[in-house]
């Protein structure tokens, strides 16, 4: 039996196609996008799962200030070993930021994307900010600008942000609805006063919206981030999506909250607990019937440098970049040639993999069988292909088979289970930090595994696999659900069809 | 009649630009009023514009030494938590 490879959920697939633009995302949506946006984002590695590893991208911290506060944002915090949004090592002036940047795009040349991110708001350091951006748009005109805000100041700001080589903005909206937004923001600073509270919120919101709606109306393209608070506004957040894909967002990206009690944020101290993977889940899934949803985001740091997942920040400190010679005119050369190659290389896998998904959804057709889903976790280093050993693994993609097809999940992050030693500082092995990781999966395909996890993996109900090394991802998955059917493993529980349905 | 800024600072600029006497300058390890210059916006403004703006609590001081922003007054977290 051939299974489709799809790019949608269960339940656009059971309405019989998918218009571009309204389909789900996987680890290639920017095929769902209409052709005049995939133009635009398909070298952005924070798009796609396959551009992330050919294409790197960095942020420069320019704007400390912000002019709001979350639950979920300690200004305190700044450590070198923390890997999430907001925290920052090292400060830049505009003029050592846009340095820095000439020095990681010569030296790396996939770069191809700025974003100014923080650790502040940067619509709310705007000379920094706008100084950084007219610089590079001189400097260096082959990279591309994003920047993120949380929408307090955009609308004043949409006419300046126009004038330079922006195409993406990202707009981090929580809410729509003024009583949830006051669980979220304790205050704004708006016109010379700190406003609190639920009235706090509504201007907020009104801000965050009409930015988004005069963006649009400029064509530049709008993302929107959304941190899910279970209890808060994990149910709202099914009509903030189905809100801003009206107004024209092209993609949305649920994040999961980060709560951790030495953060020292308000909802670390007062015991407010992120999703579950699961939870995300439902709630990516919930949204995605009426949204791009975006499910590879890695929540990197407002300084991060390099492919996603990876920092080489540390390369690039003031002190080194000042040791560096740049001829930029000569590294903007040879820039050219290698994202050429990386393009070619990247079109090239696209058209293969359009005519084989177009192949095998035929064949699909055919087959009546209605099979229950399976989540299926895969070590790899990127490339498309099963290539890592389960002992190397620093994330695992999930990706859910069902008679619909195979369609990308989201990506879960572990310590290195070679690299964990006997126990974290919690008492946790590596391996035991794995295995909850990848709960709810029923098989694990890597390109080998160890026989000492073997047996703790069987037992937690998922199949260790190591015979598809090297093949293409969604291909072995498919195999292996196709194994699962065979052996009669799959066979539909009565709730799940209602669900569907 | 003076505002002072105080260790906690966490030099994130949002004060600078905002005060209408141009009493606040960069320094190390974190920013200063400057005595001379600071009114505490009187006359420009009801609130002072620095512990306005301000995410930090405590690290900006009346004449008196009391905080304008005092523990758990900006972010809602209770005194108990911010203690352990």
């Amino acid at each position: 039996m051939q299974l489709p490879v799809i790019n949608n959920t269960a339940s656009e697939a059971s309405q019989g196609g998918c218009s571009a633009g309204s389909c789900g995302s996987t680890d290639d949506q920017m095929n769902h996008l209409p052709e005049h946006i995939r133009q635009k984002v398909f070298n952005h590695p924070c798009y796609s799962e396959e551009a992330h590893h050919y294409f790197a991208r960095m942020h420069v911290a320019v704007a400390p200030a912000c002019n709001i506060q979350c639950n979920y944002c300690n200004r305190k915090y700044d450590c070198a070993n923390e890997s999430r949004p907001g925290v920052v090592s090292e400060l830049h002036h505009p003029v050592q930021a846009v340095k820095k940047v000439l020095a990681v795009a010569a030296t790396i040349p996939q770069m191809t994307v700025l974003g100014i991110a923080g650790p502040g708001d940067p619509l709310a350091n705007p000379e920094r900010t706008f100084e950084t951006f007219r610089m590079l748009s001189e400097q260096a005109p082959d990279i591309k600008l994003c920047v993120s805000t949380n929408g307090l100041s955009l609308p004043e700001q949409v006419e300046e942000l126009s004038k330079y080589n922006i195409d993406h903005v990202t707009i981090t909206i929580n809410c729509v609805d003024p009583d949830v937004g006051a669980q979220i923001y304790p205050w704004i600073f708006w016109k010379n006063k700190r406003i609190k509270g639920r009235e706090a919120a509504e201007i907020l919101i009104a801000q965050q919206q009409k930015g988004l709606e005069m963006l649009v109306a400029k064509g530049i393209l709008v993302k929107v981030n959304s941190v899910m608070i279970p209890g808060v506004n994990d149910k709202h957040l099914e009509e903030v999506s189905k809100i801003v894909k009206a107004k024209g967002a092209f993609l949305h990206n649920v994040m999961p909250l980060i709560s951790e009690a030495e953060h020292g944020t308000f909802y670390g101290l007062t015991g407010q607990r992120g999703p579950t993977n699961e939870e995300l889940q439902a709630l990516q899934d919930a949204c995605e019937g009426d949204m791009n949803m975006m499910r590879h985001c890695r929540q990197c740091r407002a300084d991060a440098v390099g492919l996603l997942g990876e920092d080489r920040g540390s390369e690039f400190t003031m002190d080194k970049v000042e040791q560096m010679e740049i001829n930029y005119p000569e590294a903007m050369k040879m820039r050219a040639e290698v994202h050429a190659a990386i393009n070619e290389e990247l079109e090239s896998k696209r058209l293969a993999k359009e005519s084989k998904v177009q192949l095998v959804s035929i064949q699909g057709v055919q087959k009546k069988e209605v099979t229950r889903p399976v989540l299926m976790a895969v070590a790899t280093k990127g490339g498309g292909v099963i290539n890592e050993h389960f002992g190397h693994a620093g994330e695992f993609l999930i990706y859910e088979a069902s008679s619909e097809g195979v369609r990308f999940i989201g990506h879960r992050k572990t310590t290195p289970y070679c690299e964990g030693g006997d126990t974290c500082g919690d008492g946790e092995s590596a391996l035991d930090k794995t295995l909850k990781v990848l709960a709810g999966c029923e098989a694990v395909l890597c390109s080998k595994v160890g026989y000492e996890p073997w047996g703790p993996l069987e037992a937690a109900g998922i199949q260790p696999n190591g015979e598809h090394a090297m093949e293409p991802i969604e291909e072995a998955v498919l195999k292996v659900y196709e194994e699962m059917r065979v052996a009669g493993k799959l066979a539909v529980k009565v709730v799940e069809q209602q669900k569907v349905a | 009649m003076a505002l002072e800024i105080i260790e906690s600072c966490t030099n994130c600029w949002a004060c600078q630009p905002l005060c209408p006497s141009k009493a606040i300058y960069e320094a190390k390890p974190h920013f200063m009023i400057d005595a001379q210059k600071c009114t505490e916006c009187a006359g420009d403004f009801e609130d002072p514009q620095c512990a306005t703006i301000c995410p930090i609590e405590g690290a900006i001081l009346n004449e008196d030494g009391v905080p304008l922003n005092p523990p758990g007054s900006l972010t809602g977290i209770p005194l108990q938590k911010l203690a352990a």
